[in-house]
């Protein structure tokens, strides 16, 4: 069996504790939620802290309040499956709902968080491997080394953002509310990330997600659907999150973000510009699907091809406007011929 | 025959152990802990071809808790392989290592983590060699020698059978079609990861449980690989969380944990990790395949010329009987007068193939049954008609002089045409479904070995033995080598004994796999334990159970002929109430008798074909299975989603109906895997995926409805008329898919697995008119050798049991 380096447990049981440890600990230190992305890392070796700083008993983090017309705050512990099945969720943010209730499988949406799902690791097959394969292969810079394996020569690294819910806040103009020694601060989900595989978090290493604050709803709609191998266990290798504000048939706001093709979520404005003013028909589906797919720019580090990947942006683009314009998902169902 | 006549055969009773397995209880070798034991582990190759230079183990040794460090140079200087004819393995790679993964150096240590840190710890010095990473690769390096020995250059073997004449067969033919075909190489993926423990006692004896499918194979091998007489030397196989052909082969790690055990006089325990066990695979071999075969207009073949190349990976392991078996097996199906087949293994610096469930077949069933499907379209018939013409006939020799049985493939065709509603879908599906989302229907058929004829060492001992033991409380135990890895054998040997005592298998305490206890049986493979250790099961039962007859005759004063044994009682049928309870029955036996044990011994019937070569292929019987799978695709993603799976398997008998279709689930969900998404494949010599999350296998979301249907069909040669069901119904499923997606979207993938990325391009081909086919379209330039020419033995009568070594004088049971 693989087994975890040794590391020193620091639990926090309010978050002051959490940044107090954080401050005193400095880069020796992580946080950890749900665990669930963290501790097969660290059996990886991917990462070797000497101290987690556990933010599981940190009660004031959990839960769900508010409502859809003054908006929703989703603390960072709060479970995935709690937010898959939240009622308020899945009327008015469906999208949020949905991606939720994707990630990964039933048992690791019960240990997984909000928070850690939105600051899990980037991903890539040169790095998600053991020690000694990547021993083997030659360590690359995200961890050890300090070449790419992926695109040689590039002075980046180019893994993979592969978190399912943060596409689906992005799209719903989300904010995070941060906490660290020098204050608290509130940030849009724009600004959360870098396009760098290794530094892919925009905050500050000592700071805490303790909120995620989400809009009145304010006839928001939204939609996600997620490309992988198989119906479950399985990260994005795709994501598509289309949210529109729509006055009758007619889109007065959108926003298109893209999950699992960059090293961070990618917002396609263009196509969104495109949706505005429009009412949601067949040629305009096809044309901002066209456009949304541009910022798509998969490479060859994930499950399936990346030509592959990038060819299936379009149609999951088009069938997520479908989805919020009330269409049919594409041409003809397969119950009427069943 | 008559169900009405059995008690226990038939019924859908649990299996003996389920409660303990579903309640967590099962102790796999995993779990053994003994006092003092150490940990284990095994460094590995990080090259994939490499000269090992020097290997100093000082740093490991000086590290707190370390107990032992050994490399090749602690072991006898032997090369070992399960087969004799290759014998080209060393637990720990003394010169050379060819794969990422192969052993190089092992320690024991206070614990897993200390263990893991001192094998890291090791200093090894390599110079790489270029590796070959492919058949190609392989064929056009021979200045890169992977092993000294083989059938040519990187050529492992080379094999070449032709019964008949091909090409009059094929100037006959109304349509002659050649097609290419790629398989790509999977792995087992078992749920449990291959664990041992040694125990090298103070008397000098060495007891090792491992999670192995064949307790006797490693035993056997031990002796010669450590040195130890067979006498001196246990193995017990634990409770195997899974094996389909992964753990049949002695490992590094259980030889490892033995010698390491010698030396630090502590009990061994050697766990592997899931990545480890990617490296010691012996998994489906990645097969190309040309095939060509003729046709007359109604559809019959008229002879098939098949050749594969097969990727072996780094070692012999099973490779050699893989390489027949990707032929021989071909002409069990159909009628197929004439036959010729070439096959070629090819050493490439990948973790070794072997013998994963099919073993060698499923490939060029894949290739065979695509093959049928592209004929029949061309010919005007309806795929499943054309088979059911076509079908093998029962109790005849095939052109490579295997003997047919019984055979149920016409009566699975008519189960899965008539309940899947074949014709009304082959009509409306297809490019007729309207929308993105097109449904399809496809068909596929397939035979598979009872057993294997002859072992893998040559030999005239029994295949499987089973000792029967009763005393004065009632209790019966039953002793017999064979190995439950889930398929049941522990339940079927307590079913049969029950049945033939008339008692309840509750009643019965199974004592398996332990060389030192149990009689041999040779292992779980080729689907033989059902056969031959239930044909045991039954003699030794009816050994027994003369005694016990004997004796209670003599107290009712009857003929031992008058009496019945059933509902725990031994009694007069038309005077039960005078029947004497079973544990009476044996007391008055053991007066009588003494000890009441009693041995039942089996061995197939000599029957293997009178030419080189003949000896693989031939089984007791073949069990038959037919497929149909209804499908959509998404002709926007490529995605494949399975609607329904109506499966038919002939099983001869089934012996237990919910295990039967336990196993026939089992094989189609494996099937459907190898079909839609596994591959073993390799980036810059390393395995792509070596990780559970990442290496795709199905998740019971991706799988349909199964509806089986189950043939009986009353075999001569099987235990009450059973034949297999652990691996024939893996065949047709994935031939049967290929077809389905063929017949929604016109597109035929004739290379596995069928992913979205290649329908989708298959979809581009097609709307640019051009021939919408996505497979290999380049063959290896190869010299085969001259092939063996028999006559075929095609159509030839065929009797069941001729001779059968062992066998009663009386009839049957
Ligand atoms: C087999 C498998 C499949 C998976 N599939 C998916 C999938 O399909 N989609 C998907 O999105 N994810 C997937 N995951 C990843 C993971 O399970 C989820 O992302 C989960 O939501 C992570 O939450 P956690 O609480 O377990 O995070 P942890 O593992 O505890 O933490 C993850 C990271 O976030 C940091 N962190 C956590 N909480 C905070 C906080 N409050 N403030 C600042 N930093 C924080 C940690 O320091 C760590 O770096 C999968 C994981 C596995 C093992
Ligand atoms: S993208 Fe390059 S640098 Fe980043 S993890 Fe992959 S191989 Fe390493």
């Amino acid at each position: 069996m693989l087994r975890l380096p040794p590391f020193e447990y620091l639990p926090a049981r309010t978050v002051a504790d959490a940044v107090k440890y954080v401050a005193d600990r400095g880069a020796d230190a992580m946080l950890v939620a749900g665990g669930t992305d963290l501790y097969p890392n660290m059996k990886r070796r991917q990462f070797e802290p000497k101290a987690l700083i556990g933010l599981r008993g940190i009660r004031e983090l959990r839960g769900v309040r508010g409502d859809a017309r003054t908006g929703v705050t989703i603390g960072a512990m709060t479970v995935l499956s709690d937010l898959a099945d939240h009622p308020t969720l899945l009327d008015h943010y469906a999208g949020v709902a949905t991606a939720a209730g994707l990630v990964s499988s039933p048992q690791l949406r019960r240990m997984g968080t909000i928070g850690g799902n939105v600051c899990v690791d980037t991903r890539c097959n040169y790095y998600n491997q053991t020690y000694s394969w990547r021993k083997a292969i030659g360590f690359c810079m995200k961890k050890d080394g300090d070449t790419c394996l992926v695109a040689p020569g590039s002075p980046r690294c180019w893994a993979v953002s592969s978190s399912d819910t943060a596409p689906a806040l992005w799209s719903l103009g989300a904010r995070v509310r941060l906490v660290g020694p020098a204050g608290e601060r509130t940030i849009r989900f724009s600004t959360l990330y870098r396009d760098d595989g290794i530094d892919y978090l925009a905050k500050q290493p000592d700071e805490i997600l303790t909120d995620i604050l989400l809009p009145p709803a304010d006839g928001w709609r939204s939609a996600y659907l997620k490309l992988r191998r198989r119906g479950s266990f399985d990260f994005p290798v795709l994501g598509v999150a289309v949210a529109a504000r729509m006055d009758g048939d007619v889109v007065r706001e959108a926003r298109i973000v893209l999950g699992a093709v960059a090293s961070t979520p990618r917002e396609a404005d263009r196509a969104a510009a495109a949706l505005v003013g429009e009412r949601v028909t067949p040629e305009v589906i096809t044309r901002v699907a066209d456009l949304a797919a541009g910022p798509s720019k998969p490479l060859d580090n994930t499950d399936f091809t990346h030509p592959y990947r990038k060819k299936v942006t379009r149609v999951f683009v088009a069938r997520a406007l479908r989805k919020i314009a009330g269409l049919p998902e594409s041409g003809a169902s397969t119950a009427e011929i069943g | 025959m008559n169900k009405e006549r059995f008690a226990v055969v038939g019924q859908p009773l649990p299996k003996i152990d389920a409660w303990s397995k579903v309640t967590g209880q099962t102790r796999y070798a995993d779990d053994l802990v003994l006092p003092r034991m150490a940990f284990g582990r095994l460094l590995r190759s990080p090259h994939s071809h490499a000269w090992i230079r020097r290997i100093d183990t000082t740093r490991a040794r000086a590290l707190p808790g370390v107990y032992a460090v050994i490399t090749g140079a602690d072991l006898p200087p032997v090369k070992f392989g399960i087969l004799p004819v290759s014998q080209d393995e060393e637990a720990l790679c003394r010169e050379k290592v060819r794969l990422v993964g192969d052993p190089v150096a092992a320690v024991a240590a206070v614990d897993e983590e200390t263990a893991e840190r001192a094998s890291e710890l090791i200093d090894v010095e390599y110079e790489t060699l270029p590796p070959l990473m492919s058949i190609h690769d392989s064929l056009a390096h021979p200045e890169v020698r992977i092993h000294e020995y083989g059938d040519g250059p990187n050529i492992h073997k080379l094999v070449a059978l032709q019964f008949g004449d091909v090409d009059a067969a094929f100037a006959k033919a109304d349509l002659v079609r050649e097609d290419v075909f790629y398989f790509e190489g999977n792995t087992h993926l078992p749920m449990e990861q291959h664990a041992a423990v040694a125990a090298w006692g103070p008397d000098g004896k060495l007891t090792l449980w491992s999670s192995t499918q064949t307790p006797h194979y490693v035993h056997r091998l031990l002796t010669k690989i450590l040195d130890v007489p067979g006498a001196h030397l246990r193995v017990i196989a634990t409770p195997v969380g899974g094996g389909f052909g992964g753990k049949l082969d002695p490992f590094a790690h259980e030889i490892a944990a033995c010698r390491l055990s010698q030396i630090t006089g502590r009990p061994v325990k050697i766990a592997l990790t899931r990545e480890e066990v990617f490296y010691v695979h012996r998994g489906r071999h990645p097969v190309l395949m040309w095939l060509k075969t003729g046709f007359t207009r109604d559809g019959d073949i008229t002879g098939s010329h098949i050749r594969t190349w097969l990727d072996g990976g780094a070692y012999g392991s099973y490779g050699v009987a893989s390489t027949f078996y990707t032929g021989v097996i071909n002409p069990v199906t159909y009628k197929m007068p004439v036959y010729k087949f070439e096959g070629a293994r090819i050493f490439t610096n990948k973790p070794p193939c072997g013998p994963k469930r099919g073993h060698g077949t499923p490939q060029p069933r894949f290739a065979l049954e695509c093959q049928l499907d592209k004929a029949a379209e061309q010919l005007g018939l309806d795929p499943a008609d054309m088979r059911r013409r076509i079908a093998v006939e029962p109790f005849t020799k095939t052109a490579n002089h295997l003997t047919v049985t019984t055979t149920g493939l016409v009566e699975c065709i008519d189960k899965v045409v008539e309940s899947s509603g074949w014709r009304d879908k082959r009509e409306r599906f297809g490019a007729r479904s309207a929308g993105a989302r097109k449904k399809g229907i496809g068909i596929a058929a397939s035979a598979y070995m009872t057993g294997a004829g002859t072992a893998i060492y040559w030999n005239s001992m029994p295949h499987s033995g089973v000792v029967v033991r009763a005393d004065r409380s009632g209790g019966v135990s039953v002793l017999c080598g064979a190995t439950d890895i889930g398929q049941g054998s522990d339940s079927i040997l307590a079913y049969l004994v029950a049945e033939g005592l008339g008692i309840d298998p509750k009643d019965i305490r199974v004592h398996a796999s332990d060389t030192d206890l149990t009689p041999v049986d040779l292992g779980s493979y080729s689907s033989r334990v059902t056969l031959m250790c239930g044909m045991a099961a039954i003699q030794a039962a009816n050994r027994l159970r003369t005694a016990i007859f004997e004796a209670v005759a003599k107290k009712l004063e009857v003929p031992p002929g008058a009496l019945a044994a059933r509902d725990r009682k031994v009694g007069v049928p038309d005077d039960w109430d005078k029947a004497v309870p079973f544990a009476q029955a044996v007391e008055l036996g053991e007066a009588m008798h003494g000890v009441l044990a009693f041995a039942g011994s089996y061995a197939p019937p000599k029957r293997a074909g009178k030419y080189k070569g003949g000896g693989v292929g031939p089984s007791p019987c073949y069990s038959y299975s037919a497929a149909v799978v209804e499908l959509t695709v998404d002709e926007e993603t490529g995605e494949i989603h399975l609607d329904d799976i109506w499966i038919g398997h002939d099983v001869g008998r089934a012996l237990n109906p919910l295990l039967v279709e336990g196993q026939v689930e089992g094989s189609v969900y494996m099937g459907i895997g190898e079909a839609l998404m596994e591959e073993q494949v390799f980036r810059k010599g390393l395995h792509k995926t070596p990780s559970m999350l990442d290496y795709k296998s199905p998740t019971t979301l991706e799988i349909p409805d199964i509806r089986t249907y189950l043939v009986e069909t009353d075999d001569p040669e099987g235990p009450f008329g059973a034949k297999e069901a652990g691996q024939g119904p893996l065949l047709p499923v994935i031939p049967a898919i290929a077809n389905a997606v063929y017949h929604a979207v016109g597109v035929r993938i004739d290379e596995v697995p069928i992913t979205p990325d290649k329908v989708l391009r298959g979809l581009e081909l097609k709307r640019q008119s051009k021939p919408a086919r996505i497979g290999p379209d380049r063959l290896p330039v190869m010299q085969w050798k001259e092939p063996l020419v028999v006559e075929s033995a095609f159509g030839q009568p065929a009797e069941a049991v001729v001779l059968r070594p062992f066998a009663d004088p009386t009839p049957r049971a």
